[in-house]
């Protein structure tokens, strides 16, 4: 028997959230849902949101699943995690929150966590016009042909959860849990992700250790501030609907102006220090200080 | 209280089993082996149970070496066949046998042997002329289950066994959930040598039995002593063998009344067909155990039925992916070709002698809430769902 959690258990025998949306052809209001799994495999979910599109808001999640015990306590998990949150904020939600919402699954059933988190995923693509099926799975080779799993999918899970063991893989995914002859595939995949991690982590770190060394001249630290607001911060902020502009640097002290739902955020400060200051802290110097003009 | 309707999983101890059993786990602990009356006496009660069994199954006491599990039996059977024959290489089992066959199977064909796997058709049943055609000169070994633990279906051995005789193989049958739910005749029969196991006729687990046909060429699998007439080494576990007697006695009693378990397994089966609109009874159509119904529930999965079973007490099992920890559902179901629908939606209740008939209303009043309950969860209503359009439905066997 599995040793499903408290919480898994309440929310199969009581599920919250299941349904499906009627589309009410509401002003401002998109109802869409995307659909992971078939009857094949054993589980699947069609993920129901109603979008308020002027904020781009989710203001229902409801679900429809074919599935175990906790592939339908994940799916109830799922609607109730996202609602209220824009859609960026709900893109978000890894695998990993729906098991730790969940109070944990055990690790052979990783799977229907992860099962939710393509649910939504496909829902919100749908939304917005992107091809799902080209986004994921024509990209790259097929790895497991009993489950038609692609290697994008499969590095993606490695990456995302920091798996070590085709087993895992084969938990989170599947892959690899049919006729099993992809398993060699999937074990060069998982030391290819790594030695690649690893690469990266070093390169990262020669990086840092580079700039620590050499001082910069004026005009190499202006422009790494820039790159750096541009390429990792900027990118955040328009996420929450807000943005930043460099305004001067003088000597050590950085002068910004934030943007858009930035500018009045009560939080800003927390912003300015937090993920602005922290960063260039970080990547550029660590005497930086930022403030706001 | 519970609901045990998972009694081809295991069965109680009968309370009479136990009663037999509980001297030779106090005052008489003596070996059956030694020289002295205080351990003949043992050996003495170890030859009494072997005359129980072989009574059960119309054989020989000396046809009877106990040993541990059915695991252990089909493993040895296999073994000692193509040990009797060792210049044959070619085995004939089922796609549908239990693990502890196949698993072998698979393992011999890394060691050369090659293995013939007999395919079902939709009721979960064997086509003979098949069989016929899968022999050649080079078989040593013919392995079919009696009876199928998932579906209940029962192969017809006889028939099977008449084939094997006449190509010169051997043939063994995996009777773990024949025993005692049908009448076998060991005597009159083509089983070169048959497995049981006890926990599933209510004597404990961890004891089994293997029926070797007298003038068969055996070879033991585990060597050591010279226990069981030199046919299974170490030392007997008494208690269990004791058990095991008791139990095929009582097991032979209830053969003459087990038409009232046939009745009750068919109360639930009709009744649960009547109430739920698409389900349908795997293996219907051939014949099968009096005590087993496997059914399968279509649009929902079988592991989420079992868990809102649990909730109100009643034990059953399913063939579903999710139950066993792999990702495939049941080999059985596979193999009887069933479409997807229905495969991972299948339960499994198998009764015994000690199921009542307000055990089985039970299951009939919650059951019809349960799936409905279920199927308000599913994406899918029925095969015209939206979603299962332009599916194959069916899979490739």
């Amino acid at each position: 028997m599995w040793d499903y959690s408290e919480k898994v258990l309440d929310l199969f025998y009581n599920p919250v959230n299941q349904g499906a949306i009627a589309d009410l052809n509401e002003p401002d209001i998109a109802v869409v849902y995307g659909e992971v799994g078939s009857i094949a495999c054993g589980d699947a979910l069609r993920l129901h949101l109603k979008i308020q599109e002027s904020e781009e808001t989710i203001l229902d999640a409801q679900f429809q699943t074919f599935g175990c015990t906790s592939a339908i306590a994940s799916s109830s998990a799922l609607t109730e995690i996202i609602k209220g949150k824009t859609l960026d904020q709900a893109l978000k939600t890894t695998n990993q929150d729906i098991a730790d919402y969940l109070g944990g699954l055990p690790e052979a059933k990783m799977h229907c966590s992860v099962m939710g988190q393509e649910a939504l995923e496909a829902a919100i693509y749908k939304y917005r016009g992107i091809e799902v099926e080209q986004h994921d799975d024509d990209d790259g080779t097929l790895i497991c042909e009993c489950y038609g799993i692609s290697e994008p999918r499969i590095r993606r899970v490695i990456i995302e959860n920091d798996l070590t063991t085709v087993e895992q893989v084969t938990n989170y995914v599947k892959a690899g849990g049919g006729c099993g002859s992809c398993l060699a595939g999937i074990e060069d995949l998982m030391i290819e992700v790594q030695q690649e991690r690893a690469t990266v982590s070093a390169r990262v770190a020669a990086e840092v250790a580079e700039v620590a060394a050499t001082p910069l001249t004026p005009i190499q630290k202006i422009n790494l501030i820039q790159q750096v607001l541009t390429e990792e911060v900027r990118p955040l902020l328009i996420a929450d609907g807000g943005d930043v502009e460099l305004f001067d640097v003088s000597g050590d002290v950085v002068k910004v102006s934030l943007k858009g739902a930035c500018g009045d955020c009560a939080s800003s400060t927390a912003t300015l220090k937090g993920a602005i200051e922290t960063r260039l802290q970080d990547r550029v110097s660590t005497t930086l200080t930022v403030v706001a003009v | 209280m519970v609901i045990y309707l998972d009694n081809n999983a295991t069965t109680r101890v009968d309370p009479a089993v136990l009663e037999s059993m509980l001297p030779y786990l106090s005052d008489l602990y003596g070996n059956p082996s030694s020289m002295h009356s205080f351990g003949g006496q043992v050996g003495a009660a170890i030859q009494d149970a072997r005359a129980q069994v072989a009574e059960l199954l119309g054989a020989e006491e000396t046809e009877i070496v106990f040993n541990s599990c059915g695991s252990e039996g089909n493993n040895t059977a296999i073994h000692a066949a193509l040990a009797a024959q060792p210049e044959k290489r070619h085995i004939v089992t089922t796609a549908v046998e239990h693990p502890a066959i196949l698993s072998v199977c698979k393992h011999l064909e890394k060691k050369g042997y090659t293995v013939t796997y007999l395919s079902v058709d939709r009721r979960g049943q064997l086509d003979l002329m098949e069989v016929e055609a899968a022999m050649t000169g080079g078989t040593a070994l013919v392995t079919t289950m009696y009876a199928n633990n998932e579906t209940g279906v029962i192969f017809p051995v006889e028939q099977i066994g008449a084939i094997a005789k006449e190509c010169g193989a051997t043939f063994h049958v995996d009777a773990v959930q024949a025993v005692g739910k049908v009448p076998i005749h060991l005597q009159s029969s083509t089983i070169d040598l048959l497995t049981l196991s006890g926990h599933k006729l209510h004597a404990p687990k961890g004891i089994g039995a293997l029926y070797v046909r007298r003038g068969f060429r055996f070879r033991p699998f585990l060597l050591g002593g010279h226990q069981e007439r030199g046919r299974r080494a170490g030392t007997q576990n008494v208690p269990s063998i004791i058990g095991l007697g008791t139990a095929a006695d009582l097991a032979r009693e209830h053969l003459a009344t087990v038409d009232q378990e046939r009745q009750l397994r068919d109360l639930l089966e009709t009744q649960l067909l009547e109430l739920i609109p698409d389900c349908e009874v795997n293996g219907s159509g051939t014949t099968r155990l009096p005590n087993t119904t496997n059914i399968g529930f279509k649009y929902i999965e079988g592991e989420a039925i079992l868990f809102m079973l649990n909730q109100q007490n009643i034990c059953a099992s399913s063939g579903s992916a999710c139950t066993s920890g792999s990702l495939d559902p049941s080999h059985v179901l596979m193999a009887m070709g069933l479409p997807y629908t229905i495969l991972h939606g299948s339960i499994r209740f198998s009764l015994s002698r000690f199921t009542t008939e307000a055990e089985i209303q039970q299951v009939i009043t919650v059951m019809p809430g349960i799936v409905e309950k279920l199927r308000a969860i599913s994406p899918f209503n029925n095969d015209q769902s939206d979603w299962l359009q332009g599916r194959d439905l069916a899979h490739s066997v």
